[in-house]
């Protein structure tokens, strides 16, 4: 079967309205391959029509590769190049593999995946993803026993990218899972938004997005996943290990140290609305808290 | 012409607040308005601080004593800037919820000490007419060297809150740096002359 295709363009609000219409005759899980996890769209249920808009998504974003701005990466990452794009999975693994963009669109299957997404900086969005979970994509791969974290590397580029020009951040893009974590059904790899293929500037051509977490650990633009013995050490635990953990969970009662996390301002809600409170795991607590038994989140922020 | 200058000023003192209700009002702030709002006013009471401190040394350099009279109403602007700051973050930001507020100021070192800035203006701002200075007398321009302790405050609220570029925070310091070294110069040099 092939990936989804990305209906040549679909305006949002009949992107929307098409949503409502397949809602209201009741084909929820139907060949439109519209979130066949059950519980991706279980909390969200009525969060559909409050999805951020395309233009908020898509001209709003934290990428510093392309500037520290907001703004930035849409105006900057345009002539980005995408293809020939491959991506290496290797480290503590039997058999390294490599895989052109090309091939992981053929092996594997995108679906619409709802998710929240919620910035370490107090905002939120609700965006409707394509992708497919990454365990899908890791399981090609036979990790040895010691592997026990996976990292990430996002693409070095300062030709391209002319935020790697500055040493803002520890280039390239780095972050990192426990494996459980990037096994798990939500950790989601990303090719694309509102049913088109992924713009430049959320990430394109590959990105994951782990939606119980602060969007910064979820890298755009990968090009090297590798599985290894210790906790790697992500880009910003390296600007500032006082105020990025490893885990980045999201978590209303840790405070960065700078700013609390008790709530949140929803993008595209206008000037007088007022904040809202952020929930355990970004509202996914249900699906993944499991992964966390006995652990102090104070402590492994 | 001169009788013009004062009114001038306050009428360019306006203008960023016209502006950011034309922005309001006309959906002009982008997706996080709030925030847009609380960098703007932040962002025009730095640059009214520096515009205050600016005129005694304009005034030295230009030998004209015009510039010290526009700085009552551009020191007033700090105040009024500064205070619209702190109700969008208050009021607008926080619905006046003082529980998390007064949580952010005991624990969010940026946040006390851009407090603390707004409470040093508060008598500046009560005892900025002609009537206060005569009263005062000597103790109005001790009092009123608490813009300095002000202007300090208010870079490093900016310094702090930054994520990782200091860029413009930074740009902000220095010039309040270099604009308080005028002065120590100053005093040298009356020192100096006896």
């Amino acid at each position: 079967m092939k990936k989804i295709k990305y209906s040549e363009i679909t305006p949002e609000k009949i992107y929307k309205n098409r949503r409502s219409f397949i809602k209201s005759i009741g084909l929820g899980a139907s060949s439109l391959a519209i979130s066949t996890i059950p519980f991706a769209n279980k909390s969200l249920a009525n969060e559909k029509d409050k999805l951020t808009s395309y233009k908020d998504i898509t001209t709003y974003n934290n990428y510093y590769e392309f500037g520290t701005s907001k703004g930035d990466p849409y105006r900057n990452s345009q002539i980005f190049k995408t293809s020939p794009w491959d991506i290496s999975i290797e480290g503590e693994v039997e058999k390294p593999i490599k895989l052109s963009m090309e091939e992981i669109s053929e092996m594997f299957v995108s679906e619409e995946r709802i998710y929240r997404l919620r910035c370490v900086e107090g905002w939120s969005m609700v965006i409707p993803w394509m992708g497919f979970s990454l365990s899908e994509l890791l399981s090609k791969v036979n990790p040895t026993n010691k592997a026990k974290f996976v990292e990430f590397e996002s693409v070095y580029d300062p030709a391209q990218m002319k935020g790697q020009r500055y040493p803002v951040l520890n280039w390239p893009y780095n972050e990192g899972l426990r494996i459980d974590e990037a096994m798990h059904p939500l950790t989601t790899v990303v090719t694309g938004l509102y049913g088109k293929k992924l713009p430049n500037q959320n990430g394109a051509p590959f990105r994951i997005f782990i939606p119980w977490k602060y969007g910064f650990k979820s890298a755009k633009a990968i090009v090297k996943i590798k599985f290894v013995e210790n906790m790697p050490t992500s880009s910003w635990m390296w600007a500032s290990p006082r105020e990025y953990g490893f885990y980045s969970n999201v978590n209303p009662n840790v405070d960065h140290p700078r700013w609390s996390q008790a709530t949140e301002r929803i993008i595209g809600e206008g000037v007088w609305a007022p904040r809202v409170k952020t929930l355990m795991f970004n509202g996914y607590g249900d699906e993944v808290a499991s992964l966390y038994t006995g652990m102090d989140l104070k402590k492994y922020f | 012409m001169k009788k013009y200058f004062k009114p001038g000023v306050f009428i360019l003192g306006t203008v960023p607040f016209l502006l950011i209700l034309y922005k309001i009002f006309l959906n002009k702030l982008g997706p996080e308005p709030v925030k847009e709002i609380t960098h703007f006013t932040g962002e025009w009471t730095l640059i009214f601080i520096c515009l205050t401190l600016l005129m005694s040394p304009l005034k030295r350099f230009t030998k004209l004593s015009v510039w010290i009279s526009f700085r009552r109403t551009l020191g007033l602007f700090v105040f009024f800037y500064a205070t619209l700051h702190l109700l969008t973050y208050v009021g607008l930001d926080y619905r006046f919820n003082w529980s998390p507020i007064l949580d952010d100021v005991v624990k969010k070192k940026y946040i006390f000490i851009g407090f603390a800035a707004w409470l040093l203006l508060l008598p500046l701002a009560i005892t900025s007419s002609q009537k206060m200075v005569l009263l005062l007398g000597n103790n109005w321009k001790k009092l009123h060297r608490l813009i300095y302790v002000i202007a300090i405050f208010g870079s490093l609220h900016y310094i702090w809150l930054s994520k990782t570029i200091f860029f413009r925070p930074l740009v902000y310091l220095i010039i309040i740096l270099v604009l308080l070294a005028l002065r120590i110069k100053i005093k040298n040099r009356n020192i100096n002359y006896g």
